[in-house]
């Protein structure tokens, strides 16, 4: 390999005045930044600011600084471009990326403000008042007939397809056991069983201590099909079947054999040290009847559970969901852009796919238009933030929000982006047991209950101030929305008014 | 109870009826279900775990045996595609030919063809611990034979097949990093894919294929002599790992 030239990203700097030389930080370090001679020795150079060591000092003696090494400055090349080059030109290889997007493309969600009631029509105080975030995802009748049972109670006549109740509109994105640690599948499933709502495993299988949580649990079939059996299909209360990630929209998976150990070994159910290969597409799906045909074969495996589809939102989005619904899926999963990846290649983390705002209202547009809207639940993701996004999304037409990177921030993980390393020193995204022995899931779960709790809290209250009193009212009321600063096209796209009008 | 043996008439039924009543007789005790009049009804054998046996003189539809985990499907005619899709155990049987995407991900069991069979089969096949896949194929074989072949048996066995006309199509072993192809007959090498090396069958190998092909025989009535009357050649992946130095750290 030829010399490193980069130059560190960060700095680390003791103060030495402080440090007791107690070597915590040699410990936390899994990027091996440390080392002892006499005192604590950094080598910037291996440093990604992912503060754990500052998190664990006892004396506060650690700062993470940006490098100042001067760049002469060029609003062109931009010290990212050049670093860039620099490692390709040492190494010949495509540059990799964990997370969302990092580049700082417009975020429409940021440049939309919901509505609230004032003197004429009155707003409802939540703490006083019922206020109803129970959704339910799945396919819906047409219509619905009602009798009347002899003891007086009323009773569907329509047949209703199976449901997936959850009791706050947002859940666990798709994570694999593999990707992340199984304390992170572990701490995502206790809080989704607390909470009332689901996580998704991901590609990567159920594993087997798991099982238990199935009411709470979203089963996934990608390309690579690892783990999937009959018996993982009827795990959970629905099946998902992964055709793109927003990350990495037409890229497929690639869990390097030097990740699967024994238990990714048995989960995977594949060979310990054996590569596991997501290609981009299903090799058996090259169209929609053949989406349909996989879809079905699930469902007679399942006895009709319900079927979700997840694709990345890339530009046609809105014909692509429309054949999906047609395929008999009963949920679609739409994951924007800035969706988060254990790995992909920066080029196309960064410049590939669109936004989930303009996806989803195209989307619920679209299928509005056909009238097929009903046919299918769609859950929206690729950077659901705060309480603020998942409100806005749902005011775009989303029935629910998908977390992943929120849920993992809430779990301790400082955006450090390095998740393809499997260094995680935050115990998430890493399958060493010296560090996925950091995060406690008994812990981790009640972060994670905390937080969609302080989020359910949050919806009420915007909905309360909306004056409405159930989430299920709320979807797709685009007239509750109001862009502020963007172009006419735009707004034509949301389906939203300019604020002020 | 009701007995074990049952016949349930497919003519006209459409496939989610038709497999209700299967899954029930199984529910009732069946151990041998013969189907009669099946016309291109898909997902037959879908996720079925239990020991039994069933039978059809038809042609089924689509995913026959997907997800399927221990029956034993005989189809005394031709099958259609995704036949095996991500099976975990069992087998499958087909006395005719067979369509595209045979064993799409398939972890365990048997599948047996007696005659050609279409694109992309036996892709993605895995292993796991005791369980390892086979597909024999005794016809010839379309593109992508064996794509992104991970682990487990993959056998074209070419009989009947005459010198004019090609045993095997292109891209065959794209992407392959384990698992084991068989060819009885010569592939050119611009047939293959990039990943994949031809090799002579060692001592290893006969002993691996002799039973193999012995079932298979049995299965069909033929003869393993005359089987096994003409050389096999050996595929097998160059790297476990086709997919180095691709990334910049």
């Amino acid at each position: 390999m030829l010399k490193n030239t980069t130059p560190p990203e960060f700095k680390v700097k003791i103060d030495y005045q402080r440090c007791r030389r107690c070597k915590r930080c040699l410990q936390n370090c899994s990027f091996g930044v440390y080392s002892f001679a006499d005192r604590v020795v950094p080598d910037h150079s291996k440093c990604v600011a992912c503060q754990r060591c500052v998190g664990y000092c006892p004396e506060s003696a650690i700062e993470v600084i940006p490098n100042p090494a001067a760049f002469k400055y060029s609003s062109n090349w931009t010290p990212e471009h050049r670093k860039n080059i620099w490692k390709q030109s040492e190494q010949g290889g495509m540059l990799l990326a964990g997370m969302g997007c990092d580049l700082p493309y417009p975020i429409l969600f940021d440049s939309m403000l919901l509505d609230a009631c004032q003197v004429t029509n009155p707003s409802i105080d939540p703490l006083r008042e019922p206020m109803e975030l129970r959704t339910y995802l799945g396919r819906k009748p047409d219509s619905l007939q009602v009798e009347t049972t002899k003891d007086g109670k009323l009773k569907s006549k329509t047949h209703i397809e199976q449901q997936i109740k959850l009791e706050v509109p947002i859940i666990f994105a798709p994570m694999s056991y593999g990707a992340v640690s199984l304390n992170t599948h572990k701490a995502l499933m206790m809080a989704a069983k607390e909470v009332g709502t689901v996580m998704n495993t991901g590609e990567g299988g159920l594993h087997k201590d798991l099982y238990a949580y199935g009411d709470n649990i979203i089963v996934q079939v990608a390309s690579g099909r690892f783990g999937v059996h009959a018996e993982y299909l009827n795990a959970g209360v629905a099946v998902d079947i992964k055709i793109g990630q927003g990350a990495k929209p037409g890229i497929g998976g690639h869990l390097p054999g030097e990740k699967i150990g024994m238990e990714i070994s048995k989960t995977r159910m594949i060979p310990i040290g054996s590569d596991a290969l997501s290609p981009a597409p299903h090799h058996d799906i090259y169209s929609i009847e053949d989406l349909r045909q996989l879809i079905y074969a699930i469902k007679e495996a399942t006895n009709y559970k319900p079927v979700s589809v997840k694709i990345a939102a890339v530009h046609n989005v809105a014909s692509i969901a429309s054949g999906i619904v047609r395929a008999g899926a009963d949920i679609v999963y739409l994951d924007g852009f800035r969706g988060g990846t254990g790995a992909a290649p920066t080029v196309i983390r960064n410049h590939v796919g669109i936004p989930i705002e303009l996806a989803l209202a195209a989307v619920d547009d679209r299928l509005r238009q056909e009238g097929i809207r009903n046919q299918a639940s769609i859950i929206a993701a690729g950077s659901i933030r705060s309480s603020a996004d998942a409100a806005k999304a749902i005011a775009l037409g989303a029935d629910a929000v998908a977390i992943g990177t929120a849920a993992l921030v809430a779990l301790g993980c400082r955006v450090c982006q390095m998740c393809y390393t499997g260094k995680c020193a935050w115990g998430i995204c890493t399958q060493k047991p010296e560090l996925t022995a950091r995060l406690d899931p008994e812990e981790g779960a009640e972060r994670l209950t905390n937080l969609l709790r302080a989020w359910a809290l949050e919806i009420k209250e915007m909905l309360g101030s909306l004056g409405v009193n159930a989430i299920e009212s709320f979807r797709g009321s685009r007239e509750r929305l109001r862009g502020v600063g963007l172009d006419k096209q735009t707004l034509d796209i949301l389906g939203i008014k300019p604020a002020g009008r | 109870m009701s007995k074990q043996k049952v016949k349930i008439k497919a003519d006209a039924v459409y496939y989610r009826q038709l497999n209700e009543q299967i899954r029930k007789s199984i529910a009732d005790g069946a151990t041998e279900i013969e189907l009669t009049g099946v016309n291109g009804q898909r997902y037959i054998g879908d996720g079925l775990h239990d020991r039994v046996k069933i039978i059809m003189d038809g042609v089924p539809g689509n995913d026959v045996a997907a997800f399927m985990n221990g029956p034993t499907i005989v189809i005394k005619n031709n099958s259609q595609d995704g036949t095996g899709n991500t099976m975990n155990d069992g087998k499958v049987v087909i006395h005719g030919h067979a369509g595209d995407v045979l064993g799409y991900g398939m972890r365990g069991g048997k599948l047996h063809i007696l005659g050609d069979v279409g694109y992309r089969v036996g892709i993605h096949m895995k292993s796991y611990k005791d369980k390892v896949p086979t597909i024999i194929a005794g016809g010839k074989a379309g593109d992508f034979f064996g794509e992104y072949m991970a682990c487990g048996n993959l056998i074209l066995l070419g009989l009947n097949n005459t010198a004019d006309e090609p045993l095997i199509g292109n891209y065959t072993g794209t992407g392959m990093h384990g698992g084991v192809i068989y060819i009885r007959g010569e592939v050119e090498a611009h047939q293959l894919g990039a990943e994949v090396g031809v090799k002579e069958l060692d001592a290893e190998d006969h002993k691996r294929l002799k039973p193999l092909l012995e079932e298979y025989c049995a299965d069909f009535g033929l003869e393993l002599d005359k089987v096994m009357d003409k050389p096999f050649i050996k595929l097998i992946p160059i790297s476990h790992r086709p997919y180095g130095r691709l990334y910049a750290y």
